[in-house]
């Protein structure tokens, strides 16, 4: 049966896939951020093993515009291509999906009332790109598959902080269903505090931060009950996409072991990195 | 809840921003690009964006944007094309030259 091997928490940001690309891995203001993955992709590679990545991300605008917007969006598809969001696309390979796993998920979801939107064709952004190659290789292709599952945490009204920890959970059920033995991780990415709009752009809030990197691990139940306007105040308005962190930790169990932990805050994000066990 | 200084994305916005967002979203086509930098004005007017919206991306006001309905990471989109980074565009927002933004940051280089 699947199962799933291991929770991950990972910021995202442009300019980390751009520090990326450019090679500044070991620059003096970069070192401190690229060096707290290393030991954690080590650990997915000989440890974890994992078949495919579910991937809990947010489009930034890029497949999806303000036309129509799915709350919950479920990737369908056997590969998904790099977007181009403006500056051109990143030059990493076209990311490899496991259709069959993704159609099983998409039925056990809707079974379970958790209703989606299923993407057969979806171009992927930052999002998920930018913690991907940190975690796993692609030299020359992705040594794992992915399902990306996409949250709106872009237009208002978002899904509360409750909604996504029980899709999570939901998540794991459709996973333990599974009749293959296949071997998932599951990333929860996005935040920590920033703010990318208007005079107060810039915010960060490192002690909002410690905390959730905390609280992630002991306490997610009440994380679930912090509301959206909590959050946007305390962390600033983007870190409100820390809700899909708690889609990763619905389906971990409910008490984990947490093995690797990076925080890293140099411009205007709280980049955290958080790794964990089933305990 | 009114956050100050914070313009929090919500459908009336989405609504006012209409013209301008969907201007930017067009810009991940290279095509679109490279007919946007040809002739600034008459891509803009492909598109329905307010006079507000088609001065502010004129005069590179990019707090009024926001406040006109922009979605920040559209606003990215637009600072790709015309080569304005997001920080830079931040840094206007905040009321800063892009040097005294950078002096308020833990790391000044991890741009
Ligand atoms: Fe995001």
């Amino acid at each position: 049966m699947g199962k799933i091997v291991a929770g991950i928490g990972s910021s995202h940001v442009p300019g980390v896939g751009r520090a990326y690309d450019l090679g500044r891995q070991e620059s003096p203001a970069w070192k401190p951020l690229f060096d707290g993955y290393v030991p954690v992709k080590k650990w997915l590679e000989e440890e974890i093993k994992a078949d495919v990545a579910i991937v809990v991300y947010n489009d930034h605008g890029t497949a999806f515009f303000f036309d129509r917007v799915p709350t919950f969006a479920l990737g369908t598809g056997d590969v998904y291509p790099i977007a181009d969001e403006g500056w051109g696309p990143r030059p990493l390979p076209p990311v490899p999906g496991d259709s069959d796993l993704s159609a099983h998920i998409a039925r056990s979801l809707v079974e379970d009332e958790f209703d989606i939107t299923m993407c057969y064709d979806m171009p992927v952004d930052h999002g998920l790109l930018t913690p991907l190659p940190l975690l796993w290789s692609h030299d020359p292709e992705w040594n794992v598959k992915v399902i990306p599952f996409a949250v709106n945490v872009l237009l208002h009204p978002l899904p509360t902080a409750l909604r996504c920890f029980k899709i999570g959970q939901a998540i794991r059920r459709a996973v333990e269903s599974y009749p293959a033995d296949t071997r998932v991780a599951i990333v929860g990415t996005g935040g920590l505090s920033h703010q990318l709009n208007g005079e107060r752009f810039g915010f960060l809030a490192p002690d909002f931060d410690k905390e959730w990197l905390d609280r992630i691990v002991s306490d997610p139940e009440g994380l679930t009950k912090l509301s959206h306007d909590e959050l946007m105040l305390r962390a600033g308005a983007e870190a409100v996409e820390v809700i899909m962190w708690l889609v990763m930790r619905g389906a971990m169990s409910p008490e984990v072991v947490e093995l690797h932990r990076n925080y890293y805050a140099p411009l205007v994000t709280g980049m955290g990195l958080i790794s964990m066990v089933d305990a | 809840m009114d956050i100050p200084g914070t313009y929090v994305f919500d459908i009336p916005r989405a609504r006012r921003g209409y013209g301008f967002n969907r201007m930017a979203y067009s810009l991940q086509d290279p095509a679109n690009r490279a007919i946007y930098l040809e002739d600034e004005l008459a891509y803009m007017r492909r598109f329905e964006l307010s006079e507000a919206q088609v001065a502010a991306v004129q005069s590179r006001d990019w707090l009024t944007l926001i406040k006109e309905g922009a979605n920040s990471y559209m606003l990215m989109k637009l600072g790709a094309t015309i080569g304005v980074g997001h920080y830079h565009q931040g840094a206007q927002e905040r009321g800063e030259s892009y040097e005294e933004f950078l002096a308020t940051r833990n790391v000044p280089g991890a741009t």
